[in-house]
């Protein structure tokens, strides 16, 4: 696809960084289901934490396409590391980019772009996953604060984010209409970390539950306006999904990555795995299946870089290259045979991270809502 | 502090095809990459800057493709880019790349040149030193480590065939660097970014003013009269040995060449 020459030099820098570092410690941060603080301490180095925003803002000033092409380029190695980054990015630096008031930017988003904060976006709660109206998290109006007390599940980076998106009730009776969204910080009184859960994949990256127990919460913290957080959730997701798509796209090319190498060197028969036809056919398949997952993502990127619409184009990236990283990693497990199912090889790891992008930041499901929204509109 | 860090632009390969006509190397379709020791110049050159600041422009000869090279250089941290590019360059030997380089570093302002020791691709650590003559400024040459730099002087490790020796000198001064200096840092988004918003400075003979008896093809005093590629002419064998085993067949390998060895 057609990067700049800006952003094929970007690229060049995401995949030197990813084969250098994140590549040679993802088996062992999945293994031992460790957060890589090290590496986000390096990302933060070369400015990977700021990526899309304005240097005003202390970002890097490039765009949307790069930030993307970083996440793609570190989940092709680990995908663990590619959500940490996109979490940050996309679901925390963006809507305050967005919403954000003048005062929220200096105080937060200044140090999310340079690094000293890594970001976190809670929506998720026990009985509102995909139906986010049934929140039970509530904010009370004391006058000078807010008094948020309530529970989030499944929060990506909970624990060693330091700024929290979250989503509260202000108005307990409108459902989706009575939803806020507030800047929280690790440390406020009253918030505090559950459990850590145990996962199938991404197992490097944190995911905790956060509890919020009379949390006070300044009026300042307010994002966007009272009663309208859902909007703000439907805006962050759109963009997210675009970084959920990229993670998929990386899994599935750094899964065809492993098998090029197996199958021209495993013998069988008396002939490389390459020479049967059944393995070229299966591989022309999923490389076809991803460049065109590729391509969605990079026209939802480039949308979204030129202030176009890009809600529908986001929810068929995630939806088609999130389908296309399964397949893939499956079918390149099944091309390794008895190997592929050990952890001698990544490719069982990549089966297991690909599973993911099909549910968070909007199930495949929600996806086809979204896209058929807008295809009967 | 002002310094010039001299790069090189090579293939990225080690059996380089040679045009048999010139004697020169061919670049056509060769990935190209920033000389190794050259990237260790520019890191020193860095870490002088973060520690004390410094202003850092990079010199390069060569056509004008090297852009995307150039880029990269900024991307590094490199505040200012010059490419020296004309045909009449085209063809120089080691002199007559000096003679180039010197051309336009005479009449520029500067503390620091830096420069790696060697290129990859022809190996002969030349136009480092020779620069320094022609400037008529102090050199040190295999340097392995900048010790300490202060506003007078500068204090650097060099090696030497059997030991490395520390020494100093005052400004202005040239250094050669060997790559096992340091560890290159990666580029840096910012710095990418901001590097396609500046200028490449592209300096011609016309404002170099290099005599054309003393570059090019026919000012180069040198020519490559054969080239050829190494050939293995013994054949490699491969063991599975245990290290006991391994110790003792290089100990019978090194025997006829060394007396004395001791197990």
């Amino acid at each position: 696809m057609f990067l700049t020459k800006e952003e094929e030099l970007l690229h060049k820098l995401f995949e030197e960084f990813s084969i250098k570092e994140v590549k040679p410690l993802a088996k062992e941060i999945d293994e031992l289901e460790r957060f890589p603080e090290e590496t986000v301490e390096k990302m933060k180095k070369i400015g990977m934490l700021g990526i899309p925003f304005s240097k005003e803002l202390n970002g890097c000033g490039a765009s949307y396409v790069s930030y993307i092409d970083a996440v793609m380029t570190l989940s092709k190695y680990c995908a663990t590391t590619g959500v940490v980054l996109s979490a940050h990015t996309s679901l925390c630096a963006a809507p305050i980019e967005k919403y954000g008031t003048k005062e929220q930017k200096e105080k937060y988003l200044l140090k999310l772009n340079n690094g000293t904060y890594l970001g976190a976006f809670a929506i998720t709660e026990p009985e509102a996953g995909t139906d986010a109206g049934s929140q039970k998290t509530i904010a009370i109006d004391k006058g000078d604060y807010y008094e948020i007390t309530g529970n989030k599940i499944f929060i990506t980076n909970a624990g060693v984010a330091d700024v929290y998106i979250v989503f509260a009730l202000t108005s307990p009776n409108d459902r989706t209409r009575g939803i806020s969204a507030f800047i929280l910080e690790k440390g406020m009184e009253g918030f505090s970390f559950g459990k850590s859960e145990l996962k199938l994949g991404i197992r490097g990256s944190s995911t905790k539950e956060l509890i919020f127990d009379h949390v006070k919460v300044p009026k300042e913290n307010l994002l966007g306006k009272e009663n309208k957080g859902f909007k703000v959730a439907m805006h962050t997701l759109d963009g997210g999904r675009i970084g959920v798509a990229a993670q998929a796209v990386g899994i599935a090319m750094g899964a065809i990555e492993e098998a090029v190498k197996y199958v021209k060197q495993r013998k069988q028969f008396g002939k490389t795995l390459s020479s049967f036809q059944n393995t070229q056919f299966v591989l022309a398949d999923l490389e076809t299946k991803t460049m065109a997952s590729y391509l969605l993502v990079m026209d939802a990127a480039r949308k979204k870089d030129l202030g176009l619409p890009y809600s529908k184009e986001s929810a068929m990236a995630k939806l088609f290259a999130a389908e296309t990283a399964m397949e893939v990693t499956t079918k390149v497990v099944q091309l390794f045979g008895g190997y592929g199912y050990t952890r001698e090889y990544p490719v069982e790891r990549m089966m297991r991270d690909a599973k993911i992008t099909e549910i968070y930041e909007g199930t495949s499901e929600v996806q086809k809502m979204v896209i058929s929204s807008y295809v009967l509109k | 502090m002002k310094i010039y860090v001299l790069i090189k632009q090579v293939p990225n390969t080690t059996e380089m095809q040679v045009d048999k006509e010139t004697g020169t190397l061919k670049r056509d379709g060769v990935e190209t990459i920033i000389n190794p020791d050259d990237l260790a110049a520019l890191e020193e050159a860095l870490q002088i800057k973060d520690a004390n600041g410094a202003h850092i422009t990079t010199i390069t000869m060569g056509p004008k493709k090297a852009e995307g090279m150039l880029r990269e250089l900024l991307g590094y941290g490199a505040d200012e880019v010059v490419l020296l590019s004309d045909r009449v360059f085209a063809g120089s030997d080691t002199l007559a790349t000096s003679t180039i380089l010197s051309s336009y570093l005479k009449d520029k302002e500067y503390d620091l040149i830096i420069a790696g020791r060697q290129a990859i691709d022809g190996d002969t650590a030349q136009v480092g030193p020779q620069i320094a003559e022609l400037l008529g400024i102090n050199q040190i040459t295999y340097v392995t480590d900048i010790v300490k730099v202060t506003d007078k002087s500068i204090v650097v490790d060099k090696e030497t065939d059997d030991s490395i020796v520390t020494l100093e000198s005052t400004y202005p001064i040239l250094l050669t660097m060997l790559s096992e200096a340091n560890t290159p840092r990666y580029m840096n988004v910012k710095n990418i970014v901001d590097g396609f918003n500046k200028e490449i400075i592209v300096a011609t003979n016309k404002e170099l003013n290099a005599p054309l008896s003393k570059i090019g093809l026919k000012g180069s005093p040198t020519k490559v009269k054969k080239t050829f590629t190494k050939e293995i002419s013994k054949k490699t064998e491969k063991q599975v040995v245990t290290p006991e085993q391994a110790v003792e067949i290089v100990l019978n390998a090194l025997k006829p060449y060394r007396k004395g060895l001791q197990k």
